[in-house]
C-alpha cells in the first residue's frame, strides 16, 4: 500500500474534502430555499394530495403533508428546516474550511500555520526543559552519595521512581518475580552508585542460556539444581546427586557464577550463595532457570530521561539499601 | 405457521420477525449480564478468579460483541424486516433466505460466545472474531441485503419510506466496512494476520470502528426511530425535507470521522485534522435526526405522560442528541488530549449505547412483540417500572464515568514544580474505585429493568398462537 501523499492522492483528498463540504452546503441551501420544494409537486398532484391533506390532522400551523401514506397511517409533514439548525450546520462548515486553511488537512500540504504535532511536542518539551532543567543541573555535578543526602533530591527521585520504575519494580521498590528488589543490598549488576546509574542510563541485558541439552537432558538439570540449592545451604537428601551436579557446575556454570557461586556483577551473574532468587527460589523455579535459561532485561532510560534526572533517580535508589 | 406457506402474497412474514424479536430480549439480557460482570471485575479484580476464560480481557469483547451484534443486531433484523414489509405493502422477499439470516446470525453469535472466552481473537476492537466466523458473517450479511433490498424492489408503493433509506444505508455500509476491515491472511483455522500494516492497519480499523457506531448503531437505529416514533405517537413525521438533508449529510460525513480515534498518534496530521473537522460537521446532521424524532410529537406531547412506551422512544432520541453533541466535542484535539484513554470515553459510549440504542430497541420491542403475538401488553405499570429503573441506571453509569474520566485525565497530566508527575498511574487507578462501584450499580439497575421487561413480555406472549397479519392495500 502506498503512503497516499504523492501528487495524485493529494489532489484526490483536496477535491473530496472541499467538494464534500460544498455539496453539504448546496444540499442544505437547496432544501431551505423554497417553502414547497419542486421535487414534491408531481407527487402531490399524482396522489391527489389535496384530498388527503385535508383528511389528515394538520401539523403545527397547518403545514401540509407530502401526500404519501405508508402502512395505513404513516405520513410526513414538510416543515421547513429549522433556522437555528441550518445556521449551526453552516457554522460547522465555515469552521471546517477555516481550520483546513490554517492546519494540515488538505492532503499533506503544510497550510498557513505550518503546525505539526511533532513541532508542538518539541516546543512543549523545550519549554519544560527550560523551566525544570536548572533544578536537575544543580545536582548532576555532585557525587551521588551527596545527592542522596539531600531530602529535596530524594523527594524528586521518589516521584521519578513512581512514574518510570514502579510498573516493574513495584510501588514499594521491593520487586516482583523477574524484577529485582531494590531495598535489599543485593545487586545483580553492582550496587556502587556509578553502577546503579549506569544500569538506569544504558539498561542491562542478562543472558542466562538454557542448559538442558548441554547438561544431557533432564537428569543433568536435576543434578545441577541439587548442587545449586546446596550453595545456599539447602541440602538434598541425595548427596550423590549434588556431587554429580558439582562436576557439571564446575565445567559449565563456573565461568559466570564463579567457583564458589558468588556470582559476577560485571556479567550480571547473580550470587547463588545468598537466599535471594530473582525468578523464585523453589526447586521448580531454579530447575526451570537452569533448563530454559532467563533473559532479564532492564530498558535504557538515559535517552528520554536525560542524565541529570537519572543521576537524581540513582541517588534515591541507592539510598533505599542504605537505610 | 400454515399461513406461511399457503398465502404467499396475502400476509406478512412475521415468523422471522418474531424469532429475531425474541432473541433480541434473550441476547440483550446475556450481553448486559456480561457487562455487569466485567464492571464488577473492574471494581473488584478478584472476580477474575485467576481463570483465563473469565478474565476481563476476554469477557470485555464478549460483552461488546453480545450487546452490539447479538442484541443490537437482532433488534435491527427484527425491526427492519417488519418495517420494510409493512411500508412496502409486500411480503418479505424469499422466506428461506430470511430464515437463513436468522439461523446464520444465531450461529455467528454462538461461535463468538465460544471463541472469545477461549482467547481466539483478531485483536481489533469490535472486529475480534476470527476469519472463519468473519466469512460466515459476510455470507449472512449478503443474504440480509438480498432479502431487504429484494423486498424494496417488489414494493407496492412508489415512494420508499424514510426508515428504509436508513436501513438500506446501514446494510450496505456495514457490508463494505466488514469486508475491508476483516481482510486477513489466515495462518491456521483460528489465527490470522491483518492484510494492512502499522498505522494503515490502525486507520482501517478505526474507519471500521467508528462506522460500526455510525452505521450499525446510528443509521440502523434511526431507521427504527423513523417507523416506531410516528407509529406510537400517531403523528406524521415532522419534516420530510429535514430527513433528506440529514440523511445524506450523515451517511457522507460519518465515513470520515474514524481518525478522531487516533489523535496524537503516528497517523499523519492531515488525516487527524480531517477526522476532527468531519466529526464536528457531524453535529448538525445528527441533530437533524433528533429534531425529526422529537418534533414528530408536536401536538401530542401529553402522550408522554401516559404512554411509557413512547417515553422510551423519545428519551432515547434525547440521549441520541446528547451523545451526538458530546461526540463532536470529544473529537476536538484539545478536548481529546484530556479525554482520550480515560473512562469519559466509556461514559460517552454508554450514553449512546444504553440511552439511545438500547432504549429505542426496547421501546420498539414493546411496540412490536404484542403485535407479533396478537396480544395486549401484559402490564403498562411494569413498563413504567422498567423505564425508571433503567433511566436511573443510565444516569448513574454516565455521570460516574464522566467524573472518573475527567479525574483520570487531570490526574495523568498533573505536574509537580520539579516537572515530575504528581500521581503515579496506580494512584489514578485507585481513585477510580468508588466510581467503578457506582458504574456497576448503574449497570445492575439497567439489567434489572430489562429483566422486568422480559417478565412482562413473557406474560404477554405466554400461550399465544400467533398467525400472520394480512397485507392491507396501499393507500394510493
Amino acid at each position: 500500500m502506498g503512503n497516499f501523499n504523492d501528487g495524485f492522492w493529494n489532489l484526490f483528498i483536496i477535491v473530496c474534502t472541499l467538494g464534500g463540504i460544498f455539496a453539504m452546503y448546496l444540499l442544505t441551501a437547496m432544501n431551505s430555499r423554497a417553502a414547497n420544494p419542486r421535487v414534491t409537486e408531481p407527487d402531490a398532484m399524482q396522489s391527489g394530495a389535496t384530498a388527503s391533506r385535508s383528511d389528515r390532522p394538520a401539523g403545527d400551523g397547518g403545514v401540509e403533508t407530502m401526500g404519501h401514506v405508508w402502512d395505513e397511517d404513516l405520513t410526513e409533514l414538510n416543515n421547513p428546516l429549522p433556522r437555528w439548525w441550518v445556521i449551526l450546520f453552516y457554522l460547522t462548515l465555515v469552521f471546517s474550511v477555516l481550520y483546513l486553511v490554517l492546519y494540515p488537512g488538505l492532503g499533506s500540504n503544510a497550510m498557513l500555520l505550518g503546525w505539526t504535532q511533532v513541532k508542538e511536542y518539541e516546543a512543549e518539551m523545550a519549554q519544560a526543559e527550560a523551566r525544570y532543567g536548572p533544578l536537575y543541573e544543580e545536582f548532576v555535578n555532585l557525587p551521588i552519595e551527596q545527592v542522596a543526602a539531600d531530602p529535596r533530591a530524594l523527594r524528586i527521585g521518589e516521584r521519578l521512581f513512581a512514574s518510570y520504575c514502579a510498573v516493574c519494580h513495584g510501588s514499594d521498590a521491593r520487586g516482583v518475580p523477574g524484577f529485582p528488589n531494590l531495598r535489599d543490598d543485593v545487586w545483580q549488576w553492582g550496587g556502587e552508585p556509578d553502577r546503579i546509574k549506569a544500569s538506569i542510563l544504558a539498561g542491562r541485558n542478562a543472558v542466562m542460556p538454557g542448559w538442558r541439552d548441554a547438561l544431557g537432558g533432564d537428569a543433568g538439570v536435576e543434578e545441577v539444581t541439587a548442587y545449586t540449592l546446596s550453595l545456599s545451604g539447602r541440602t538434598d537428601d541425595d548427596a550423590e546427586k549434588a556431587a554429580a551436579g558439582k562436576e557439571r557446575y564446575d565445567a559449565l556454570c563456573v565461568a559466570c557464577h564463579g567457583a564458589d557461586g558468588a556470582g559476577n556483577p560485571a556479567l550480571g551473574a547473580p550470587s547463588l550463595t545468598d537466599d535471594v532468587w530473582l525468578y523464585g527460589g523453589s526447586e521448580a523455579a531454579v530447575r526451570h532457570s537452569i533448563a530454559e535459561g532467563r533473559q532479564g532485561r532492564m530498558p535504557a532510560h538515559g535517552e528520554f530521561l536525560g542524565e541529570a534526572r537519572v543521576h537524581v533517580l540513582a541517588a534515591w535508589v541507592r539510598s533505599l539499601s542504605q537505610r | 405457521m400454515g399461513a406461511d406457506r399457503t398465502d404467499m402474497h396475502e400476509t406478512y412474514n412475521y415468523t422471522v420477525v418474531r424469532q429475531f424479536a425474541v432473541m433480541t430480549i434473550v441476547w440483550g439480557i446475556v450481553g448486559m449480564l456480561v457487562g455487569v460482570v466485567i464492571a464488577a471485575q473492574l471494581a473488584w479484580p478478584a472476580l477474575n478468579f485467576d481463570l483465563p476464560w473469565l478474565s476481563y480481557g476476554r469477557l470485555r469483547p464478549l460483552h461488546t460483541n453480545a450487546v452490539i451484534f447479538a442484541f443490537g443486531g437482532c433488534a435491527l433484523f427484527a425491526t427492519s424486516y417488519y418495517v420494510v414489509q409493512r411500508t412496502c405493502h409486500v411480503r418479505l422477499f424469499c422466506r428461506r433466505l430470511a430464515a437463513f439470516t436468522f439461523w446464520g446470525w444465531q450461529a455467528v453469535i454462538v461461535l463468538a460466545a465460544v471463541t472469545l472466552p477461549l482467547g481466539i481473537t483478531q485483536g481489533k476492537e469490535y472486529a475480534e472474531l476470527e476469519w472463519p466466523i468473519d466469512l460466515l458473517i459476510a455470507v449472512v450479511w449478503v443474504a440480509y441485503a438480498v432479502v431487504f433490498l429484494g423486498t424494496i424492489a417488489r414494493r407496492r408503493v412508489r415512494h420508499i419510506y424514510v426508515a428504509n433509506w436508513f436501513f438500506a444505508a446501514f446494510i450496505l455500509a456495514v457490508a463494505l466496512l466488514h469486508v475491508v476491515n476483516s481482510a486477513v491472511i489466515p495462518v491456521s483455522l483460528w489465527k490470522s494476520y491483518s492484510l494492512y500494516a502499522g498505522v494503515q492497519d490502525a486507520m482501517v480499523q478505526w474507519w471500521y470502528g467508528h462506522n460500526a457506531v455510525g452505521f450499525f448503531l446510528t443509521a440502523g437505529f434511526l431507521g427504527i426511530m423513523y417507523y416506531f416514533v410516528p407509529k406510537q405517537a400517531g403523528r406524521p413525521i415532522y419534516s420530510y425535507r429535514l430527513s433528506i438533508v440529514h440523511f445524506w449529510a450523515l451517511v457522507f460525513t460519518y465515513m470520515w470521522a474514524g481518525p478522531h480515534h487516533l489523535h496524537y498518534t503516528a497517523l499523519p496530521d492531515w488525516a487527524q485534522s480531517l477526522g476532527m473537522v468531519m466529526s464536528l460537521i457531524l453535529l448538525a446532521p445528527s441533530w437533524g435526526g433528533m429534531i425529526n424524532g422529537i418534533m414528530t410529537l408536536s401536538g401530542a406531547w401529553e402522550k408522554l405522560r401516559t404512554d411509557p412506551v413512547l417515553r422510551f422512544l423519545i428519551v432515547s432520541v434525547s440521549f441520541y442528541g446528547m451523545s451526538t453533541f458530546e461526540g463532536p466535542m470529544m473529537s476536538i484535539k484539545t478536548v481529546n488530549a484530556l479525554s482520550h484513554y480515560t473512562d469519559w470515553t466509556i461514559g460517552h459510549v454508554h450514553s449512546g449505547a444504553l440511552g439511545w440504542v438500547a432504549f429505542i430497541s426496547l421501546g420498539a420491542m414493546y411496540f412490536l412483540i404484542p403485535r407479533l403475538f396478537d396480544r395486549e401488553l401484559y402490564s403498562l405499570r411494569l413498563v413504567e417500572v422498567h423505564f425508571w429503573v433503567s433511566t436511573v441506571g443510565i444516569v448513574l453509569y454516565i455521570t460516574s464515568m464522566w467524573v472518573a474520566g475527567i479525574m483520570q485525565g487531570l490526574m495523568w497530566r498533573a505536574v509537580n514544580d520539579d516537572g515530575t508527575l504528581t500521581y503515579s498511574f496506580v494512584e489514578s487507578v485507585e481513585a477510580m474505585h468508588p466510581f467503578y462501584v457506582i458504574r456497576f450499580l448503574g449497570g445492575v439497575l439497567f439489567l434489572a429493568g430489562t429483566v422486568v421487561m422480559a417478565w412482562n413480555l413473557w406474560r404477554t406472549v405466554r400461550g399465544a398462537r400467533p398467525g400472520e397479519a394480512a397485507i392491507p392495500a396501499p393507500a394510493h
